[in-house]
């Protein structure tokens, strides 16, 4: 947070500062407004898009019948229980990737401190997948696997990364590290597999919305309207955190219980999504910075980074089924989209001279 | 720290010799029970009986097991020499997946099938990753730290993964070769391969080994290295070349296999020292050693079935690869 700006012009007569401070922080406000209204409209079109659009069309009064409960012959079916259920779980999945992931970047004061990169969502799709293929247990319960272990991997990437306090750098690495194995352990759950479905595979590797049904939609609906204001009445304290922790303590903030809190409901909002739709790839990580980039600094990125994230989910999803001969799953997209992003992250940081 | 030469040779000795008990329980150990009989029976070419014919799959794997360790605990050797950098090793930088997305791409557009084609490929890909990673990891100042180069690794890494399965996943008929491939694995080791393969790293084990006195002289640095006449871009690009050459191969035949190469060449600096002329040997014994173990250790919790070698590593590396980012300084880092 910017309290205070340069003064460039020499502007007669001369405004207070508290006058700067004021108009500057009105317009960043209106900024911030203007564009959570235009990516929730984008959202809402790609939606009827997506609900709209497909293989076979139908028409924007058909797919509201459907939605209204009538029975539409054909439309039913294929938008009620096909296209509806897949184009919830984008926006609701991409809502928790992306206000998930920027909470702990924001907390970490790091955009590599995202939790698909610190090993969170592989220990929620390692578990997910264990859960599901060697327990065969299904529903919630694989949810509460999940959030366990995600809670699980935080915890222990945290207090393995404490050493006289946590360094971000070496928080990162370390969960690079954790990341790694237990990526191996979902390969090797999945190698275990007594059919190894290559699409189901690719959910828990990847990330991939296809053959979702309702049961998977609700306990993420519920984790959102639960943990989200939460994480929106920890904004503040968020924000303050990012001063570092001993100004946030002097400006009231109780920092360990804020910071307990945050990880908490972070956690439950990626272990949730990942249990429905598979760690889909870097949305956790791009929404921050592309949310960031888009609103400008000083103000909270909590809802505008979940509305990109639910962007990206929803565009990723409809680019993977429609754009390309075959149908990819979102995972695939995003990962593909991402990644020289992340790449390109690393070059501008390293290139600034900045300590990651 | 200067060591005595006796202790390291028995050091050599002792680790030799846990080799060839590892490698006699990997053709002892598995789903089937063997007797000597057995063993004696496959030696002499016959694969009559259950008994000799599981032998007679075992031997090969085994053989690939040892110079698939061997390759990549020398390549790391050499990697962390030449980077100057403890976290340095062909799964972290990324060199791994490089190769494995050239190979699935020579497979999935090209139509490649020989294995000669593949290892050329594969080598292609892991020196074009390596290059990349380096020069992303030592941009700007201070130039490449291990957190740099760690973090320009997994970056590329996960980056080159969503390539691989986008290129994958729309193609079946690959599909599952490529997957079973991708986690890494010596189970589906056959003579051939091996022949195949062998040249490729008698090549590398040779440039390896021949900069070895170079390399010790680049760890005193930059300048230092050329006041002693090094001329240090030669050196360190040939080893390099090596190091490439040793795990693209490897890649080839056996899939990705992860911190192999960050695990031994720590190890063996605290059994014989720094010096590059034993290190890079010593490396490839433990290595050969550690990857022989882990295959027979999936073979053994496992029982009837087994867990691939690449996911072993992995469980074993990890910890390690955790344990030298909290043993440095941050500063360091």
């Amino acid at each position: 947070m910017t309290l205070t700006r340069p003064v460039t012009q020499a502007d007669a007569p001369r405004p207070t500062t508290v006058e700067i401070v004021a108009r500057d922080r009105v317009r960043r406000t209106a900024r911030r407004r203007a564009v959570i209204t235009v990516l929730a409209l984008v959202i809402g079109l790609g939606y009827i898009v997506s609900l709209v659009a497909g293989q076979t069309f139908y028409t924007p009064a058909e797919v509201f019948g459907v939605i209204m409960g009538q029975d539409v012959p054909g439309a039913s079916f294929t938008v009620g229980r096909l296209r509806l259920p897949r184009a919830s779980l984008a926006v609701l999945a991409g809502l928790c990737f992306g206000m998930g992931g920027v909470t702990f970047q924001a907390m970490l004061r790091n955009p590599l401190a995202s939790p698909d990169i610190i090993g969170i969502s592989s220990g929620a799709s390692a578990a997910a997948a264990f859960a599901i293929v060697t327990l065969s247990i299904s529903g919630t319960a694989v949810s509460v696997v999940a959030i366990v272990a995600g809670l699980g991997v935080a915890m222990l990437v945290y207090a393995l990364s404490f050493k006289s306090g946590v360094v971000g750098t070496r928080l990162i690495l370390i969960g690079i590290g954790i990341a790694a194995m237990l990526d191996s352990v979902t390969a090797y759950v999945l190698s275990r597999a007594a059919m190894w479905d290559l699409q189901e595979a690719t959910r828990w590797l990847t990330g991939s919305l296809n053959g979702t049904s309702w049961p998977q939609v609700v306990p993420v609906l519920i984790a959102l309207t639960v943990l989200a204001p939460v994480l929106l009445g920890q904004s503040r304290n968020l924000s303050m955190g990012q001063l570092g922790d001993d100004t946030a303590s002097a400006l009231g903030v109780r920092v360990e219980r804020s910071r307990v809190i945050l990880i908490i409901a972070a956690v439950g909002l990626i272990a949730f999504a990942t249990a429905a739709a598979g760690p889909i790839a870097f949305v956790a990580f791009l929404s921050g910075p592309i949310a960031a980039r888009i609103v400008g600094p000083g103000v909270s990125l909590l809802v505008p980074a979940a509305l990109v994230g639910a962007v990206l989910v929803l565009v990723g999803d409809f680019l993977g089924q429609y754009a390309f001969g075959t149908r990819l799953p979102v995972g695939v997209i995003t990962g593909v989209l991402g990644a020289p992003y992340l790449i390109y992250l690393i070059i501008r940081t390293n290139r600034a001279g900045g300590s990651l | 720290m200067r060591r005595p030469k006796r202790l390291r040779s028995l050091w050599l000795l002792a680790s030799l010799g846990v080799l060839a008990g590892l490698m006699l329980a990997s053709v002892l150990i598995g789903s089937r029970e063997v007797s000597w009989d057995d063993i004696s029976a496959a030696l002499g070419g016959s694969i009559d009986g259950f008994g000799p014919a599981a032998v007679a799959t075992r031997i090969p794997r085994t053989l690939l097991a040892v110079v698939a360790g061997a390759a990549l605990g020398m390549s790391g050797a050499v990697m962390q020499g030449v980077t100057r950098n403890p976290l340095a090793d062909p799964g972290i930088l990324g060199v791994n997946v490089g190769a494995s997305l050239a190979v699935v791409c020579g497979m999935a557009y090209f139509g490649l099938s020989s294995a000669t084609e593949m290892i050329w490929v594969a080598i292609v890909g892991a020196g074009a990753t390596a290059l990349f990673v380096y020069t992303i990891g030592s941009l700007g100042r201070g130039g490449s730290t291990p957190l740099k180069l760690a973090l320009a690794g997994a970056a590329t890494s996960a980056a080159l993964a969503s390539f691989v399965t986008a290129v994958v996943l729309p193609r079946n008929d690959i599909a599952e070769g490529v997957q079973s491939w991708q986690i890494g694995g010596v189970g589906g080791a056959t003579m051939e391969n091996i022949r195949v393969v062998a040249p490729f790293l008698l090549a590398g084990f040779l440039v390896s080994l021949l900069s070895a006195r170079a390399l010790n002289s680049l760890a005193l640095g930059d300048d230092l290295a050329a006041g002693l006449g090094e001329r240090v871009a030669i050196a360190r690009g040939a080893a390099a070349i090596g190091a490439v050459v040793l795990c693209g191969a490897i890649t080839a035949v056996a899939g990705p296999i992860g911190f192999v190469g960050l695990v031994v060449p720590h190890a063996c600096r605290l059994l014989v020292g720094p010096d590059h002329r034993w290190l890079l040997p010593f490396s490839a014994v433990l290595g050969a050693a550690l990857l022989t173990g882990a295959d027979v250790l999936g073979r053994i919790v496992a029982r009837p079935s087994e867990i691939d070698v690449g996911i072993i590593t992995a469980l074993i590396g990890a910890p390690f690869f955790i344990y030298i980012v909290r043993r440095r300084k941050v500063r360091e880092l």
